[in-house]
């Protein structure tokens, strides 16, 4: 009886121990999906720290963060890689999971690089935002062109950076 | 065929024999359309054919960019184990379709699982949200006091965030009270299939009462209710994009087929073209000969 009682345990420790194999992350590794609508930049890639810009505040998040949500102002994301390499991402909104599983999931709405960010043309958009937040009539047209505003003027900050 | 033979049916015979020349020429010259038309139907459904091959490799590229975009947006219902309440019993339904036809079961398919789902005990607590023409036209003559809105202008473009973001403010905006719900769309698997798959939909109500939730750091309202609407707008591009892919594809397998068959159609009309043709000039050959021949 106890004979087969130890089998069983044996067989669940295996049991579990193949599982925390299975599901990739082990231990003190972070799985980052970094998409957003007109490009995917990570796919469950394991990644050493990212820094994120949300409305409660920017937070880096390094792997066994405590499980979190929060929602993605504009700004740029910095994602150190394991081999030390710096990536940089503009986004313009969005919504961080952060998982009991320490995976990362970084949705947002539009992500470019921030090497290919035209710092005149974010000029130029900052000056339309701009023109258009003092331009506009109603409620609605004006919290629209606040977040235009918004979003022009971190990208320019981005860019000068 | 005996029939002719029968009593009483020798005058239709004589009529027919009668009208024999005038009506031949009618067929061959029925036939030259009908070939006609049948060779522009297929010279367009060819065409068709390669603008939706071209259509369906960008929906495709699209769509490897757009998987794990969904993959994560779901991935925090699974982890934090949201399930939808049993209390609110009120559904929403989102068919993901197209204005656009021609593609073969694509629309039906989604259209049905709905229809059988509204067509089981508890319908009424269900709403439909159409996106496209295509499933309103489908559900709308049995079902049309469960549709809430529909959506148009799906399919004619590939569908940006723009789109699912509008698709989001409609849902939000209806002013229908959800418990839970469903996105049905087709789910890509290869050029020669797809399957009818769904997304869950969850309100903030059921996420605040998911069981793992309290693992989570730092909630507060505004953050669970920008992250929820997020949510859907992300699971709603993903959708529309899966969806897109599997309508080119599948157009692109239908009007394949309609071409071939036109080809078929073609070569037996050919050919019933030229023998009736040949017919034609040994009747006039032979009414020439038999009219010389009672001359002499």
């Amino acid at each position: 009886m106890a004979l087969a009682f130890r089998g069983v345990i044996r067989n669940v420790a295996r049991r579990l121990q193949v599982r925390n194999y299975a599901d990739a992350p082990k231990g003190d590794e972070m799985a980052l999906t970094f998409a957003a609508g007109n490009k995917v930049f990570y796919d469950k890639q394991v990644v050493k720290q990212i820094d994120v810009p949300s409305f409660s505040g920017a937070f880096g998040i390094l792997p066994k963060h405590v499980p979190t949500l929060a929602v993605l102002r504009p700004g740029v994301v910095t994602i150190l890689e394991n081999d030390g390499k710096q990536n940089k991402i503009f986004v313009s909104s969005g919504t961080i999971t952060v998982n009991d599983d320490s995976s990362v999931q970084v949705l947002a709405e539009e992500a470019h690089p921030l090497e290919s960010i035209d710092r005149s043309a974010a000029q130029e958009a900052l000056s339309k935002a701009q023109s258009e937040f003092n331009s506009a009539s109603n409620e609605k047209a004006k919290a629209e062109a606040a977040i235009a505003l918004e979003v022009a003027e971190e990208i320019v900050k981005a860019a000068s950076a | 065929m005996l029939g002719r033979f029968g009593p009483g049916v020798g005058t239709q015979v004589v009529a027919v024999v009668y009208h024999q020349p005038n009506r031949n020429m009618a067929t061959l010259k029925a036939i030259s359309i009908r070939l006609k038309s049948v060779k522009n139907i297929q010279k367009i459904t060819q065409s068709m054919k390669m603008v939706s091959a071209a259509k369906y490799t960008r929906a495709e590229r699209d769509l490897k960019a757009a998987r794990p975009y969904g993959e994560g947006a779901v991935q925090f219902y699974e982890r934090a184990e949201v399930t939808p309440p049993e209390d609110d019993p009120k559904q929403l339904f989102v068919a993901m379709t197209s204005d656009r036809g021609l593609c073969g079961a694509v629309h039906t398919g989604v259209s049905k699982v709905i229809r059988n789902r509204l067509s089981e005990p508890g319908a009424e607590n269900i709403k439909v949200i159409c996106v496209g023409d295509k499933s309103r036209g489908i559900l709308q003559r049995l079902y049309g006091k469960h549709i809430i809105s529909v959506a148009n202008e799906i399919g004619r473009l590939p569908p940006t965030f723009l789109d699912a973001s509008q698709l989001a403010t409609a849902i939000l905006t209806s002013g229908y009270e959800f418990g839970s719900g469903k996105i049905i769309y087709n789910k890509f698997k290869s050029v020669v299939s797809y399957a009818q798959s769904d997304l869950p939909l969850y309100t903030k109500k059921s996420i605040e009462s998911a069981s793992k939730l309290t693992a989570y750091d730092s909630l507060d309202s505004d953050v669970l209710q920008s992250y929820t609407e997020f949510s859907l707008a992300s699971l709603l591009f993903y959708a529309l994009k899966e969806g897109a892919c599997s309508e080119q594809s599948s157009r692109m397998t239908a009007m394949d087929n309609a071409s071939k068959n036109a080809g078929e159609m073609i070569d037996k009309l050919t050919l019933t073209f030229n023998r009736t043709r040949q017919a034609v000039i040994t009747r006039e050959l032979i009414e020439i000969i038999s009219g010389a021949a009672a001359l002499d």
